[in-house]
């Protein structure tokens, strides 16, 4: 009897196991390409941030990418997540102008940003983003991770994947040849180098290192609540395990006199 | 409180009380507690359970999101996020809807299959499954309604897919399709109005699921046999031997569900949703929840889009008759060695359709689509009425209780 039951909810998990296996290889996507895996702190089961690198990959988007890249979903306070203190945070916050108002003369006035004001956008709207890219739109980089398939490899490897085009691939005028890009072209020139950042905690700033660390920073800002929910969810599932086997117990107890 | 001359069936005064006055104390005893399963059902038929658990938590979990949600073209995205980012356990709320209703639809399928295999819709369980089918239709619509909430890429391009559907009908189509937008494209009436739907559907849902249950009362549950029960000897009471083999179950089920939600929740999602609505970029290809990618490669199978349309609809509609296409009396296709070959097809096809739904419509993947569909149609307009007439059914076990003893439940 025992035996024909096991085999039963192995049966049960294995029909919903194949609803969902296919669907998490369709999310994979089919690109031409195989991009590689690159190794994160912050995958896996018990996976964490790495905060020194989120800071450093800050350090990355507030002197590079926040050039023509808004994050307009965070807010200067969110840092306080990533190691910051409150001081540091009004003084980075400080550096940024913000419009406001209107105030009691029924002025719009300019103001230094605060803590509790939204990472500032680099353009004003998107017209100027466009005009100021030659007509293509720097996307807005809060949950670019979430955003596209294969999230934070896909992004490391565009980082790094500037290269000559191959022989015979016509470049479109001010496109550049990334090997990870969909088709191809893409109109950000290649933002990051050896040496582009200036690190203070003496870590080497490689390309291969900034990419990584500027990563981490875009998977923290897309997912800010990846450690609280790890964390409940081993407590959670620990929960379904131990209930599940006490009912289990319970049910093979009272159904042996059933005949 | 209570008068001397009032009748007192249970130990407790309250319950007394509440007894004479209404008597829904007796009805949740009889009905719940006292209510006679066939021993030998298997743990398929806790998937009914699970369904309602579902619709629960998805309606619990969806009007804590509507509080803080805001239903315009210009703030829907970023109050989405917002939830997720700055409302506490706004992201579990998220998650737990969004996984919530893809478990939904692979929990009813299950369910929907074990009732076709089983032959549960036959004899007297007409209603009962008529019932579903109209369940299953409201969930199609109410989960297309929440899709289009967020307002990502998909919401916005999905929504512009089906609703222009609507415009393939003749003569009232153009009419009916900016009518039901409010607009004539996809636009902020249209996500009010959608909001507005989608807030109440699920509770109309829950209505039709009261019936859908007490239907199944009415008669008893079917089992795995497919044979009437017969005496007292062939059924366990509800409580607690089914309550307790259930609650394992949601167990089981939590597992797996907490699996997706706090380790994966975005798997069953679309990265494209993730980018704001934007009327201008069309995303390179569309593709439906792949929950109803089966029906949507039956519509795109088909060059013409009304006949897609049509077939479509039909593809549902056909449910509602099936009890009248089945020709054979034996329920549980455990005792139809034909049929149940061609019911296993069905499962597969089935499968292989959801998969093509969610690839491009073209080559390989539409060719496979069109054998589906024929597959799909035929199963239920002539394998189904045929077989039953010249198939030789197995013996059939004398009584459920032998079933049970003999341990084949499955
Ligand atoms: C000079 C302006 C500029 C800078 C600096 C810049 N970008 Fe971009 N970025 C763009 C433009 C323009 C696009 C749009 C490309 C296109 O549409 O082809 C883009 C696109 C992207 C994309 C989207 C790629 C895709 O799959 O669609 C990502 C991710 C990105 N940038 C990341 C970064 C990061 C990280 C940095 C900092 C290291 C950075 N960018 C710095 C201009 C810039
Ligand atoms: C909101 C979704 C649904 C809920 C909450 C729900 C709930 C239930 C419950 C609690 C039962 C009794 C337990 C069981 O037999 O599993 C049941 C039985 C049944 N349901 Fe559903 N159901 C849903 C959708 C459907 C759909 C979509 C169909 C088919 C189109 C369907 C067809 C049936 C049938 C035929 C039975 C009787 C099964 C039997 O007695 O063997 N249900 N349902």
């Amino acid at each position: 009897m025992e035996k024909i039951i096991k085999m039963k909810i192995l049966r049960a998990l294995i029909l919903t196991l194949s609803f969902i296996i296919p669907i998490s290889s369709f999310a994979a996507g089919n690109s031409d390409q195989k991009i590689p895996k690159h190794e994160w702190s912050f995958t896996g089961l018990t996976g964490t941030f790495d905060k020194s690198a989120i800071q450093r990959g800050y350090k990355v988007y507030r002197e590079v990418c926040s050039g023509c890249h808004s994050m307009n979903l965070l807010y200067y306070r969110d840092l306080i997540d990533i190691g910051f203190s409150e001081d540091q945070i009004k003084a980075i916050a400080s550096d940024y102008t913000v419009i406001d108002g209107p105030n009691d003369e029924g002025e719009m006035f300019e103001r230094s940003a605060k803590p509790a004001d939204r990472f500032v956008s680099p353009y004003a709207n998107d017209q100027e983003a466009r005009i100021s890219n030659n007509g293509s739109y720097p996307p807005d980089l809060s949950v670019i991770v979430k955003a596209r398939k294969n999230g934070a490899d896909y992004l490391y490897n565009l980082l790094l994947g500037y290269d000559e085009p191959p022989q015979g691939f016509e470049l479109s005028e001010g496109m550049y040849y990334n090997k990870w890009y969909e088709g191809h072209q893409i109109a950000m020139a290649q933002p990051l180098d050896d040496e582009y950042v200036d690190y203070d905690d003496g870590t080497e700033n490689t390309l291969p290192q900034l990419a990584e660390d500027v990563v981490t920073f875009l998977a923290w800002s897309a997912e800010p609540e990846l450690e609280v929910r790890k964390n409940m969810g081993i407590k959670v599932i620990l929960f379904f395990l131990i209930t599940g086997l006490l009912f289990y117990l319970m049910k093979v107890r009272l159904w042996k006199d059933v005949s | 409180m209570q008068n001397s001359s009032e009748p007192k069936k249970y130990k407790n005064s309250f319950l007394n009380w509440i007894e004479y006055r209404l008597p829904i104390v007796s009805y949740i005893e009889k009905e719940y507690g006292d209510y006679p399963m066939p021993k030998n059902c298997n743990y398929f038929w806790s998937f009914g359970a699970l369904a309602s658990i579902i619709l629960v938590i998805l309606i619990v979990s969806g009007i804590f999101l509507a509080m803080n949600y805001t239903p315009h073209t210009d703030m829907a995205f970023n109050s989405v996020e917002r939830i997720m980012r700055d409302v506490s356990y706004g992201w579990l709320l998220r998650y737990l809807h969004s996984n919530g209703a893809a478990f939904f639809f692979i929990v009813v399928y299950i369910h929907m299959l074990r009732s076709m295999y089983y032959g549960s819709y036959k004899y007297p369980r007409e209603l009962n499954w008529i019932l579903g089918v109209f369940i299953f239709l409201l969930m199609m619509a109410t989960s297309f309604l929440g899709y289009v909430l967020p307002w990502g890429q998909m919401s916005y391009w999905g929504a512009t897919v089906i609703t222009n559907l609507f415009s393939a009908i003749p003569l009232i189509g153009e009419g009916l399709k900016t009518w039901i937008l409010g607009d004539y494209t996809v636009g902020n009436a249209t996500l009010n109005r959608f909001f507005a739907l989608h807030y109440v559907l699920p509770f109309v849902i829950l209505g039709v699921v009261g019936l859908h249950v007490a239907a199944v009362h009415v008669h008893g549950s079917n089992n795995p046999a497919g044979i009437d029960i017969k005496s007292k000897d062939d059924t366990v009471k509800f409580f607690p031997y089914m309550l307790v083999k259930d609650t394992f179950m949601v167990c089981v089920f939590g597992v797996v569900i907490s699996a997706i939600i706090f380790f994966g929740p975005n798997l069953m999602a679309e990265v494209d949703n993730y980018i704001p609505a934007d009327p201008l970029v069309t995303p390179s290809h569309i593709v439906a929840n792949w929950y109803l990618a089966p029906f949507y490669a039956i519509l795109r199978a088909i060059p013409d889009k009304l006949g897609g349309v049509i077939l479509m609809f039909g593809a549902i509609a056909i449910l509602f008759i099936l009890p009248w296409l089945d020709s054979s009396k034996t329920r549980s296709c455990n005792y139809r060695p034909i049929y149940k070959w061609f019911m296993m097809l069905f499962f597969v096809n089935f499968f292989v359709l959801g998969y093509v739904g969610m690839m491009p419509a073209e080559g390989i993947y539409l060719l496979i689509a069109r054998i589906g569909l024929v597959y799909y149609f035929a199963f239920f307009l002539i394998i189904t009425p045929l077989i039953g007439k010249y198939e030789k059914p197995g013996h059939l076990p004398a009584s459920i209780r032998d079933v049970y003893i003999d341990g084949k439940n499955y």
